[in-house]
């Protein structure tokens, strides 16, 4: 399949967040600020796109030849913790400043459903590894695009009359429904499964 | 052998990844030996990685915090010349524009990665590291307790009436500050007092554990809330709750050496079992002319017949207060009951200058 089809639709029609409402607990409550959704965003492509590509060789290199396929679910979670607590430490090292920043989110993403779930979406489609390390920074910019938009709404929100009992986190889940309205515009742009 | 496969692969992957953990950690967490620079006078090495406060504090030098490295009280504060990266957003609330050009930092924020050059006032420099133990616990409300630490190594300190010492949760990292509420002649012990807090894990230590005999660390003193000696002015002292103490220290001192000064103690509490130290206060004020004693219930109970001032303790100062004569105000206490009656005394004409208070 076209890598750009891929990375195309991995934004707009299989959105993590908005088609398959992946990784709602850190969209839901690190969408309040854009500054820090931003953050939060790049965290995330940037640590999805390094397990699709470390996941995929995992699959196809040792899981596969051992026959042992149905290990994925523990392999790919230890994986991606494991590429946290590096991520984690780098980020520590060379920018404190975002360190502080991120703080609770970054070990939070270990325990994002998005990035596991992406690992095993691109398994089921049988992608190579080039298709997977695109479909996962194409993954990653999506929910980051997702995440912004909530934002961008969410600062409007403030100054907009809520009914008291919506207020938090029932307006953000009623306005992540009709994002996600919005997004099933794209559905049949591109085909994929 | 079917089973064997699934096991080598697990193993194999987690001991992989754990390798590339354990080298990530040894290059990336790995500071080095750092050298702290103080005042261009003292100078040591500290193993990098940890934070510029414990740092200090392993080389014997003893910034206050009362937080015990939250950032949430901002005592920590010191000037950094060289070496301390960005300002931190943790840091922000609590450095005025000022400080934020000069270089002041919040030493529980700073993690020590380089070199650094570092200013602290001398008077932190003299703070000195106690060991003491616990001579008496004496109760003195239903929830408040007041210890006696008696000095065995240094065995004398010297502080200012109304300043305060930190304690050590033996095992820990965590310190709290208390008011020291014994007079500055007994040279040789420290008092405290303190009330419970529920969950507090200070408090519940010294409340629950605690017990006579104990050994106890304690560094000290610190603080810019003490008596100003060398003044003439009237002095008012409003305290509530655990906020006795250091008004204690300041009292007793002050007539333990004789003074003409006038002097008003205004208490704050609920109702009569929260009342303490009364009969010395009372003593003293039968005793000399120039002190006042007032306590102020804010809730008394029916069986308590309470004939004095009730009523939150703000509200009756301006019984007792007038405007002619200079005054000066030391305060001591929960911070709504500090702003209430800051205001009072502003409104009575005490200059800003004159107010000292110690919030907590």
């Amino acid at each position: 399949m076209d890598l750009f089809m891929i990375f195309f639709a991995s934004i707009f029609v299989n959105n993590l967040a908005l088609t398959y409402f992946l990784g709602m607990c850190p969209f839901i409550s690190v969408s309040g600020d854009l500054k820090t959704a931003f953050g939060m965003g790049m965290a995330v492509t940037f640590v999805i796109t390094l397990t699709a590509g470390i996941n995929s060789l995992l699959y196809n290199f040792v899981l596969v030849p051992f026959e042992v396929e149905y290990l994925q679910y523990v392999a790919f979670i230890i994986v991606i913790a494991a590429t946290v607590q590096v991520v984690e430490l780098l980020i520590e090292r060379f920018s404190p400043v975002l360190y502080i920043n991120m703080g609770v989110f970054l070990p939070l993403i270990t325990v994002n459903c998005a990035i596991l779930g992406l690992s095993l979406f691109m398994i089921v489609r049988d992608y190579s590894f080039a298709e997977s390390v695109v479909f996962g920074f194409g993954g990653g910019v999506g929910w980051l695009v997702a995440i912004m938009g909530m934002a961008g709404i969410r600062t409007r929100l403030r100054f907009s009359n809520v009914p008291e009992a919506l207020k938090g986190a029932g307006i953000t889940m009623i306005v992540t429904g009709i994002m996600a309205l919005g997004f099933m515009g794209f559905a049949g742009m591109v085909n994929v499964q | 052998m079917i089973y064997a496969s699934p096991l080598i692969v697990l193993v194999g992957i987690a001991a992989v990844l754990g390798i590339i953990l354990a080298l990530a950690d040894h290059f990336f967490a790995n500071y080095g030996e750092c050298r702290i620079d103080i005042n261009d006078d003292k100078e040591f090495t500290v193993k990098g990685g940890n934070t510029l406060l414990a740092g200090l504090l392993d080389n014997k030098i003893f910034l206050p915090s009362a937080c015990g490295g939250k950032a949430t009280c901002g005592f920590c504060k010191c000037q950094v010349k060289s070496g301390g990266g960005a300002i931190l957003p943790t840091e922000l609330p609590f450095l005025s524009k000022l400080e934020k050009k000069d270089g002041t930092r919040m030493a529980c924020q700073i993690k020590v990665r380089s070199d650094i050059d570092i200013s602290i006032p001398e008077t932190l420099l003299s703070v000195k590291e106690f060991r003491a133990r616990v001579e008496e616990i004496n109760d003195l409300t239903h929830d408040i307790k007041e210890a006696v630490l008696k000095l065995e190594e240094p065995e004398t300190i010297s502080f200012k009436p109304g300043q305060y010492i930190q304690y050590q949760v033996p095992d820990t990292a965590e310190y709290r500050a208390y008011s020291v509420s014994s007079k500055p002649s007994q040279n040789d012990r420290v008092e405290i007092i303190t009330r419970l807090v529920p969950e507090g894990v200070c408090t519940t230590y010294l409340h629950n554990v605690l017990s006579e005999g104990d050994e106890a660390i304690i560094t000290g003193p610190y603080g810019e809330f003490y008596l100003q000696e060398d003044s003439e002015k009237e002095i008012v002292c409003i305290a509530g709750g655990s906020g006795l103490a250091p008004i204690k220290s300041i009292v007793f001192h002050m007539f333990e050496k004789g003074t003409s000064r006038k002097i008003t103690f205004f208490f704050g509490a609920r109702g009569v079992k929260d009342l303490y130290y009364r009969e010395e206060f009372e003593k003293l004020a039968e005793e000399h002319e120039n002190f006042n004693y007032v306590p102020a219930l804010s809730n008394p109970a029916q069986s308590d017949n309470w004939t004095g001032e009730t009523g939150f303790v703000h509200l009756c100062l301006e019984k007792y207060l007038d405007k002619t004569s200079e005054k000066e105000g030391y305060l001591c206490g929960p911070p709504v009951m500090i702003d209430a009656s800051v205001s009072v005394l502003k409104e009575l004409g005490i200059k800003d200058k004159d107010i000292y208070f110690d919030k907590f």
